[in-house]
């Protein structure tokens, strides 16, 4: 009998903690697959953030390295500085990358760090209960924006793979999302590049992966992958912002 | 013996780099030395000050709370730091802004004119060079050789072609320390 | 032997260089920076990493990933900056990283001054970042002594798996002194078992992390902290003592401070005042046994330091109620002179100086 499916070898059999239709599962999945297919894994060295994700050494089986909440690009920059040959990747949820971590991630990528960001956006503070983020939705409800997320005190939406898109030492941002399987595979094929322009010694690479929190959105999962379609697909605009062949669809240098 | 000298001036006249200079030649000379500088958050313009201790011992305080030599460079580091100049000590100011009154009768106060002299070799860059010739021309706490091997080492490459100016204006000073010494009776 | 008249910071720069360390990160803050501007220029030199950092915060957090590494690496900074850097400190202790820091320390707290101060000392010894665990902290006094320490002070940290602090005042830090590098030799680059990197020959998985989220793993964790701290306690300590034997008074003072110490007690002993001086060399483990054995032979104890009080409450827990402990102090940048010691010195022999009592 041909196999045509398996669970990849650096994904361990751990039951995760992660809550019945997150995101996390399957972008881990995602992240296992492409190193494997790069044939790097025993040079891959994992920067856990502090968040869901901070259980990542137990899923994959990598070296890590975990630290601060938001410093993960900072771990990272020492670890691949002190040791080029190593493929580096931080994985960090939006709390952590977007709001305490902003000055950590905006200066390894304008250093056009040689390393690989994964970014799980899913609008909330996943672990400490559902609180609002960088990235909150107008108007969300989360346990410390109770009438909804408004600009007078908390601002907008932050885009980060636009952002960071603007800097010279990005060489490929981009955005996807989980909710369906054609963008699971499309999210796959931009974590690939994200790692290539490491590989290749390229500078920096991102994803912002979109994902669903079903359990701090209060809702049912298959509830929660419909909203993240509608809404914040809106806000957060799915495509290749920075490749290395230059940029897709903004202006930048 | 442990002698304590206290350069003093304006930042940007070289007040620093005239301590570092007395204390390479008398770390030349086998003493033991230190070199404290006292900065302000000013990079120039303000006044500035650096203690060089010069001992044949180990040296326990590298603050000096009584100095025996002062070089001041300007009125406001004479007034500031007349006062702790030790009894027998020695001052060298710079007289070329005019007569200066320090009531002291204890210590030896040597006028340089310092700033004419310097204008008079070509730069007035040189006169903290001018001071430190007249400091070395009358201490004893290091020598002219020393001094000049050691501005050989420190002003390579392009700097090479200021030894001789620097020369021209330590030399200077020791001459005015000679005559200050002839006159004073020492 | 050759003698070079170096700064304190270059001295610490270079002799890091010496002891093998490659990596260096960091921010610019007064008094510290001419250690970075020295790396700047002298780390290219040798093949190694230098990076300026976006701030103290990423600057020990990229000392955390070279540190998990094996790699010897380090950072140098002044007080303000000391206290962004708490936070990857406690994280290094806690997932037991070797890397060697320096608190260049001015007057506090806030901005303070730019100018030389001992503010930092309860900072340092007592913890200063989150959670239960000690730093081994050096306080040199000279600038030979501020190389020899840092010739050895990777290896320490490698051997405990603990950060190593260089405590030191801006004063030594501008200060310059000669300097003669003894060359002995970089320890060969160990090859840890505990260390991230390329995997060879499948080894078992490794993971750097202070993560202990079981209550008895995390209490476990600490127990083996705490064990390893004693170890430091007692395998560490170091302090230099001058005339304690038959003291009647003993200065105590750490730092630039103790150097001006031991010039009152040099000029008290020719004046036939009966003192002695102890200078802690690690200000943690504190050498209270030092202290302790001298409580019989001395009245009084007197502390001399660049804060209002910090280590005085170690020699007053070393001391205990058995003596009296003074304390004068400058601060803000402001270094005790000589004879205001010594006049100080005087008074307290008088009589005429109440003690100081933090146990109140």
């Amino acid at each position: 009998m041909k196999i045509v499916f398996e669970r990849p070898n650096t994904l361990t059999d751990a039951v995760t903690h992660y809550c019945p239709g997150c995101g996390h599962g399957v972008i881990h999945r995602l992240v296992a697959e492409t190193i494997e297919r790069l044939g790097v894994e025993d040079r891959v060295i994992a920067v856990p953030s502090i968040g869901c994700s901070g259980a990542l050494g137990r899923y994959l089986a990598y070296d890590s390295v975990a630290g601060a909440h938001g410093r993960g690009p900072a771990i990272a920059t020492g670890i691949k500085r002190a040791l080029p040959d190593a493929v580096v990747f931080s994985y960090q949820g939006d709390g952590d990358l977007a709001s305490i971590g902003a000055a950590e991630i905006l200066h390894a990528a304008n250093r056009g760090e040689q390393i690989t960001v994964i970014y799980v956006n899913n609008a909330v503070y996943g672990m400490t209960g559902g609180q609002m983020a960088p990235t909150t939705l107008l108007g969300q409800v989360t346990s410390t924006s109770p009438f909804g997320r408004e600009i007078s005190t908390t601002g907008w939406p932050m885009r980060v793979a636009e952002l960071l898109a603007t800097l010279p030492g990005v060489k490929y941002s981009a955005r996807v999302c989980v909710f369906d399987a054609a963008n699971v595979i499309k999210a796959g094929a931009a974590i690939r590049k994200a790692f290539e322009v490491q590989l290749k010694g390229l500078g920096f690479g991102i994803v912002e992966v979109l994902s669903q929190c079903p359990t701090n959105w209060r809702m049912a999962p298959r509830v929660s992958v419909k909203w993240a379609e509608e809404h914040m697909v809106r806000e957060y605009p799915l495509g290749e912002f920075k490749t290395p062949e230059g940029d897709s669809q903004c202006n930048t240098r | 013996m442990q002698h304590e000298v206290i350069v003093a001036g304006f930042g940007g006249q070289g007040v620093l780099l005239a301590g570092i200079l007395l204390a390479e030649a008398a770390l030349q000379d086998g003493k033991e030395v230190t070199w404290v500088p006292a900065y302000g958050p000013e990079m120039r313009g303000g006044t500035c000050n650096c203690t060089v201790i010069v001992s044949d011992e180990l040296i326990a305080s590298p603050v000096a709370s009584e100095v025996s030599f002062l070089i001041a460079m300007n009125e406001p580091s004479l007034q500031k730091f007349g006062p702790i100049v030790r009894t027998g000590g020695t001052i060298y100011h710079d007289s070329s802004s005019g007569d200066t009154l320090l009531d002291r009768d204890d210590i030896d106060i040597g006028a340089v004119p310092a700033a004419q002299i310097a204008a008079e070799i070509g730069s007035p860059k040189v006169v903290n060079m001018v001071m430190l010739g007249a400091l070395v021309g009358s201490s004893g706490l290091t020598t002219r050789d020393t001094l000049v091997s050691v501005m050989e080492k420190q002003l390579v490459g392009e700097k090479a072609r200021f030894v001789p100016l620097n020369i021209q204006a330590l030399d200077a000073g020791i001459e005015i320390a000679r005559q200050h010494a002839k006159k004073s009776g020492k | 032997m050759t003698r070079i008249l170096i700064k304190g910071n270059e001295a610490f720069a270079e002799a890091a260089i010496r002891a093998g360390c490659r990596h260096y990160f960091g921010y610019p803050i007064t008094p510290q920076s001419e250690v970075m501007e020295y790396l700047a220029r002298r780390m290219p030199e040798v093949g190694g990493v230098f990076i300026q950092a976006e701030s103290e915060v990423a600057a020990i957090n990229m000392v955390y990933g070279a540190a998990a590494t094996g790699a010897r690496s380090m950072t140098t900074t002044s007080s303000p900056g000391f206290s962004l850097m708490q936070e990857g400190i406690s994280y290094m202790a806690g997932a037991e990283l070797p890397a060697v820091l320096v608190n260049v320390m001015r007057g506090g707290p806030g901005v303070g001054s730019i100018q030389p101060a001992q503010s930092d000392y309860l900072q340092a010894t007592k913890g200063g970042g989150n959670g239960d665990y000690r730093l081994l902290t050096y306080a040199p006094a000279t600038v030979q002594e501020m190389a020899d320490i840092t010739m050895k002070a990777w290896d320490k940290a490698e051997k405990y798996r603990n950060p190593v602090l260089i405590l030191v005042d801006g004063f030594i830090g501008q200060m310059m002194e000669a300097v003669e590098f003894k060359d002995e030799p970089a320890t060969e680059p160990v090859e840890h078992t505990w260390a991230v990197g390329i995997r060879k020959e499948k080894r078992p998985l490794r993971r750097i992390t202070s993560s202990h989220m079981d209550p008895a793993d995390c209490e476990r964790h600490n127990r083996h902290l705490k064990a390893k701290f004693d170890r430091i306690r007692k395998d560490e300590v170091a302090w230099e003592e001058l005339y304690t034997e038959d003291a009647e008074v003993v200065l105590a003072a750490f730092g630039v401070v103790a150097r001006v110490c031991r010039a009152v007690v040099e000029r008290a002993r020719k004046e036939g005042i009966k003192a002695g001086l102890i200078r802690p060399i690690t200000v943690w483990p504190f050498p209270y046994r030092a202290f302790r054995q001298r409580v019989r032979t001395a009245k009084a104890f007197f502390v001399v330091e660049m804060n209002e009080g910090q280590m005085v409450e170690d020699v007053q827990m070393a001391v205990g109620y058995d003596a009296p402990v003074y304390f004068y102090g400058r601060n803000g940048g402001i270094v005790p002179q000589p004879n205001e010691v010594a006049s100080e010195l005087q008074k307290i022999l008088a009589g005429g100086v109440t003690p100081r009592e933090d146990r109140i």
